[in-house]
């Protein structure tokens, strides 16, 4: 190939035919249906979809746990609900700046927190998940407590109002494609092997002249941010947010999701997602309340009861374990 | 003025004195060998050099500058390249993307060049490819390029190692029992390579337990037992010495 604008932007897209098909097929969804159920688990798949991407790129190839990313996806639901509801700030900027504050609070606390390995990390994570949710709830004058904020309105830019399902999957599944396409261009990247590398030896990785607590710190503002630009998104779908959407129990799913999918490639974090939007609707059919139940035990499952020996979840197992000795 | 000089390092792990008072120089260009029985600091002292391990006292100098307990990835930066003991691959890397990792400190593409795989990035991307295939080729380990890092054999996962670490563009190389596991054809084949190494301008530093690699090798040796020097000069000199034979040769010399 030569020159030009196709060839440059054939390699931004790298030549990658599962992409191109994942992106056709999700895209194409609103042309075969109208039903606003199924729309509504396709708009919510494709913010999970975010957050898992950027959980994965945090658990699967920096290996270093969260159990508090829900905490970031309601920093950004709030953030934008109390920006847009409260300051009438415009929804775009409201995102922006929910998103920046995520970064900004998972830089302040990933300093301690990243030097911590294994069950530690995962504590302290938890910790601060805690932190966020039990303020949702008690700050009232700013979040409504536990009634939560209603009345935010549809996204919306120039003639195109999103509050039509149809219109809105097309734009949230574009945002939430191109950012699993720059993740895959991540890994296959200088900064991805670097963080790959120090999962598996953070002494060796600086032997090599990588910085590992910054790039730590990084890959863990990023999955912030992906976070938080999830929830901006459903906050503005659902038109409400209130604090039990942002629990430990979230963590913990997205957390699994990433592990049932696997630490081998980003790909992972597409069936992961897709477990854990697909699994709770088919459940729901059956029985509203064991939605919990089947997570539950499913995760105790995989966690205690499978013998492992490779697999994301020996990996799992393995970084839990913690620190390497010199 | 020495490339490498070592002050007064100590370092103290609880109660144990794993290093006492440790000095010498490393000279461009040497071949320098560290030896000496189990537990003797070897390896400690190569994690006190490259920032691994901040010393409890004394000073590690980079000709002439104060390097003391800086950063890992920063004594990388500064040219202090090293292999580990115990190896300490990616082993969920391809061979060539172990290498790979080692052009870290000589290529700059930020977040956003490699979200948007940049001209620049994919310059460098290819320049790293580029470097990482020759430093391989200085180990002999080509046509391993796309094995995966743990279908190594164990002396080519040294080799390996050492191919990392060369692709940091090291002036100094820190090798920790290079010869490990190897027989004496490999270990023939090693000198080799660390000969050529050193002929192409790095400097060398290593731990290692096979004798006549050492003597063969070094222009010079130091000796610690016990955490703290008791003998350092030319190999000849070395096994010649009544303390050093008494610590450590005599058993393994015979
Ligand atoms: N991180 C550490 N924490 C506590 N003690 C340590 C640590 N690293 C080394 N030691 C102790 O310091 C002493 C020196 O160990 P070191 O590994 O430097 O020896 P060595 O000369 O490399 O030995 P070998 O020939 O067996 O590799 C040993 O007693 C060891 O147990
Ligand atoms: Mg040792």
């Amino acid at each position: 190939m030569s020159g030009g604008t196709s060839s440059r932007v054939s390699r931004f897209v790298p030549r990658n035919w599962s992409f191109a098909v994942l992106a056709v097929a999700v895209l194409l969804v609103p042309a075969f249906t109208r039903d606003t159920y199924i729309l509504s688990i396709f708009a919510f798949m494709a913010t999970r979809f975010m957050v898992v991407v950027g959980l994965w790129l945090l658990l699967g190839l920096a290996g270093q746990i969260s159990l508090g990313h829900a905490a970031f996806v309601g920093l950004g639901a709030y953030g934008s609900a109390i920006l847009v509801t409260r300051a009438d700030v415009n929804p775009w900027l409201a995102l922006v700046m929910s998103a920046v504050l995520a970064a900004a609070i998972a830089g302040l606390i990933g300093i301690p927190t990243l030097k911590l390995k294994g069950h530690y990390l995962a504590m302290a994570t938890m910790g601060f998940g805690e932190i966020i949710h039990i303020l949702l709830i008690q700050l009232k004058g700013l979040t409504n407590g536990t009634d939560g904020i209603t009345g935010i309105p549809p996204l919306s830019l120039g003639p195109l109002n999103f509050s039509d399902p149809r219109l809105y999957h097309l734009l949230v599944w574009v945002v939430a494609l191109i950012f699993f396409l720059l993740a895959l261009n991540l890994t296959n990247s200088r900064l991805g092997r670097a963080l790959q590398a120090l999962r598996r030896s953070e002494v060796a990785a600086q032997s090599l002249g990588v910085d590992t607590s910054w790039r730590k710190l990084q890959v863990f503002m990023l999955s912030a941010v992906a976070a938080s630009i999830a929830g901006s998104f459903d906050a503005h779908y659902v038109q409400f947010v209130s604090p039990d959407s942002f629990t430990l129990n979230v963590s913990v799913i997205l957390v699994c999701s990433v592990v049932i999918g696997g630490f081998r490639s980003v790909w992972g974090a597409v069936w992961g997602t897709l477990l854990i939007t697909i699994l709770p609707e088919i459940i729901k059919r059956f029985n509203e309340d064991a939605v919990n139940l089947v997570f539950g035990l499913l995760i105790i499952v995989i966690v205690v009861l499978l013998p492992v020996k490779s697999g994301p979840l020996a990996r799992l197992q393995l970084l839990l374990r913690g620190r390497e000795r010199l | 003025m020495a490339l490498l000089t070592l002050e007064g390092v100590s370092m103290r792990f609880g109660g144990l004195d794993a290093l006492q008072d440790v000095g010498f120089h490393l000279h461009e260009q040497q071949i320098k060998a560290l030896i000496g029985p189990n537990g003797a600091g070897k390896t400690t002292l190569f994690n006190c050099i490259t920032g691994a391990l901040r010393p409890t006292a004394g000073r590690v100098l980079l000709e002439g500058r104060d390097v003391t307990a800086w950063p890992a990835h920063r004594m990388c930066h500064e040219g202090v390249g090293r292999t580990f003991q115990h190896s300490r691959l990616f082993d969920d890397m391809s061979v060539l993307e172990n290498v790979m990792v080692g052009r870290h400190a000589r290529t700059s593409a930020g977040l956003l060049s490699a979200f948007l795989r940049l001209p620049r990035h994919r310059r460098e991307e290819a320049e790293s490819r580029q470097a990482a295939m020759d430093a391989l080729w200085r180990v002999d380990l080509v046509d391993r390029a796309d094995q995966p890092a743990s279908s190594l054999p164990l002396g080519e996962r040294h080799l390996l190692e050492m191919a990392r670490a060369l692709a940091t563009e090291p002036r100094i190389l820190l090798l920790d029992e290079p010869a490990a596991g190897l027989n004496d054809e490999e270990t023939e084949r090693l000198a080799t390579s660390v000969r050529r190494i050193r002929d192409e301008g790095v400097t060398i530093l290593l731990v290692e337990h096979d004798m006549g690699f050492v003597m063969d090798i070094s222009d010079e040796v130091v000796v610690l037992d016990y955490g703290r020097k008791i003998a350092e000069g030319p190999p000849l000199m070395i096994q010649a010495d009544e303390e050093v034979i008494r610590a450590y040769l005599g058993e393994e010399l015979e």
